[in-house]
């Protein structure tokens, strides 16, 4: 099938176009909580420190989606290019939970901050609180996806570098269940981002599936 | 002028919206004093200068560094599913909603149940501006002043029979105007409730102002419980029907997540939320953590309401 919209190469500026933009949602909103916080702005409202801390928790959510969005999108369109941005899509996604929970660790929960606040407040959190567990557990699951990320450990790992990568399924699958959980009782939101997960993983099942029947119901040597 | 056109504050008297103290002093001078006093007050609230507690009303309860959290943010930063789940979908979807007439019906074990027109229930009692701790079950708290009635005043009017225990609050029902009923969120109307004693109490308030002027919609105008020494969602908003009963109501929260939601909802930095520690809490306006007081600060007038309870097991 030939590229959709002759779009069989990509387009001029769109890898400094993904440079620039990706991370500016994060930048806009590490700079509006500090000024909403210490400089009397109020970008966020009035909760600067939820506001911040949700917006870059559902932006990481937002990045995975499109990190896993790329194959089908490849195989569907033929814009086979897309290819080597999944792994940068990945590790901005990353970047993003990571300051997710550095917001959630010193805005929120105010360790090392708050004077009420101790280690046994956070470790209570991490054990007691299944949704913060999760969120933690897809942080600590994204680590070895980022540290593998270069094209030095590629190299080195070889096959093994694809089978640990399929780890962002259920990472992506444990953001989702955190968002579900983290939400005190409308579930709209999380709801159209496990809609557009199941797609994803679904579309990815269905050619699975597809393949094992081809190879099966290729003609076999008499 | 027609009926719906009225505001309590066309009926209230000004005298009411005055500071007490400042309207002592002025009571002195001449009417145009009075004006004068009041447009004082007003300026007062609007340049949210230092030290302007006093113009807000008495404090109840204030620990030594509370101070008013800014008007701005109290009435954009609401918990009022009936508009919206987000904060600020509440100012953003309430503005047109009309709270005249209103009507708020007292009924179940009393002597005298009605249905009364809200200038008319309010009518009997003194308005007046106490300035609360308010602590969210979200582990975020506000210092907001209020204005309003004692609950007590309303319920001994209507002369509770000696079987009622309980007292029951009921939210408007109306899709069309509260478009956040349009969906499942809860189970409408919002239900909450009290014990009789809890009702009773000389902190607990019917509010009908905040900051001075009436409520605006998002703070639920036009007619809303206070109950300092409990969670914000004990504070009903809305509200058109008062029962005395002798069953313990079943209280909104409670009935879409009793795990973490209960009846009494008393502010217990000791007992966790499920989902987060209750022990510290965010102040709105300000960076830092604060620690969370027994009973939001008010043990001393509440905490005997309940002795010899499980608070851990109540909660």
């Amino acid at each position: 099938m030939p590229p959709l919209g002759g779009l069989a190469r990509e387009p001029r500026g769109f890898a400094t176009a993904l440079l620039l933009l990706t991370p500016l949602p994060a930048v806009l909103y590490v700079a509006a909580m500090i000024g909403d916080l210490f400089y009397g702005s109020r970008f966020l409202g009035t909760d600067p420190v939820k506001a911040g801390e949700h917006a870059l928790g559902e932006w990481s959510l937002r990045l995975l989606l499109a990190t896993l969005a790329i194959t089908p999108l490849r195989r569907i369109t033929g814009w086979n290019w897309l290819a080597k941005h999944r792994r940068s899509l990945g590790l901005y996604a990353f970047a993003y939970v990571a300051l997710h929970l550095l917001t959630w660790t010193l805005l929120d929960v105010q360790l090392l901050i708050s004077e009420f606040v101790g280690w046994a407040d956070v470790q209570k959190d991490l054990l007691k609180r299944p949704y913060i567990t999760i969120g933690m557990l897809a942080f600590l699951l994204m680590l070895p996806l980022a540290i593998t990320s270069t094209k030095a450990m590629i190299a080195r790992l070889g096959k093994r570098w694809r089978v640990l990568h399929r780890l962002v399924y259920g990472i992506a699958v444990l953001g989702v269940v955190h968002f579900f959980m983290a939400v005190k009782k409308d579930i709209r939101e999380p709801l159209v981002y496990a809609v557009v997960l199941a797609l994803l993983l679904g579309w990815r099942v269905r050619e699975a599936r597809r393949s094992r029947l081809q190879r099966a119901s290729a003609p076999t040597p008499a | 002028m027609p009926r719906h056109d009225l505001q309590s504050s066309d009926i209230t008297p000004e005298s009411v919206y005055v500071d007490r103290r400042r309207f002592l002093a002025a009571a002195g001078l001449a009417g145009a004093g009075v004006l004068a006093a009041g447009t004082l007050a007003r300026a007062a609230f609007a340049a949210g200068r230092p030290g302007q507690q006093k113009s807000l009303g008495t404090p109840y309860g204030l620990q030594p560094n509370d101070t008013p959290t800014p008007e701005e943010d109290v009435t954009s930063y609401n918990n009022f599913y009936e508009f919206g789940t987000g904060k600020d979908d509440p100012a953003a979807n309430a503005q047109d909603f009309k709270t005249r007439p209103w009507t708020v019906k007292v009924e179940g074990m009393v002597a005298k149940p009605g249905d009364y027109q809200l200038e008319d229930f309010l009518k009997p009692s003194r308005m007046e501006d106490r300035i609360y701790r308010m602590r969210c079950v979200e582990a975020w708290s506000m210092v907001i002043p209020w204005r309003g009635i004692p609950l007590a005043d309303v319920i001994k009017r209507a002369q509770p029979t000696s079987q009622a225990k309980f007292v029951e609050f009921t939210t408007l029902l109306d899709p069309k105007r509260m478009p956040g009923q349009r969906y499942p969120v809860l189970d409408w109307p919002y239900n909450e409730g009290l014990r009789l004693d809890e009702a009773l109490h000389p902190l607990t308030l019917l509010a009908t102002g905040v900051y001075g002027k009436d409520l605006p919609p998002q703070n639920g105008a036009p007619l809303r419980l206070v109950v300092p020494w409990k969670y914000g969602f004990k504070g009903i908003k809305s509200i058109v029907r008062i029962r005395l009963t002798d069953r313990m109501p079943r209280t909104s929260w409670a009935l879409a997540n009793p795990g973490e939601y209960g009846f009494y909802a008393n502010v217990n930095p000791a007992v966790d939320h499920p989902r987060w520690s209750q022990a510290t809490e965010r102040r709105i306006g300000s960076f830092r953590r604060l620690q969370t007081l027994p009973f939001n600060g008010y043990a001393d007038q509440v905490a005997s309401l309940y002795s010899g309870m499980d608070l851990v097991r109540n909660y």
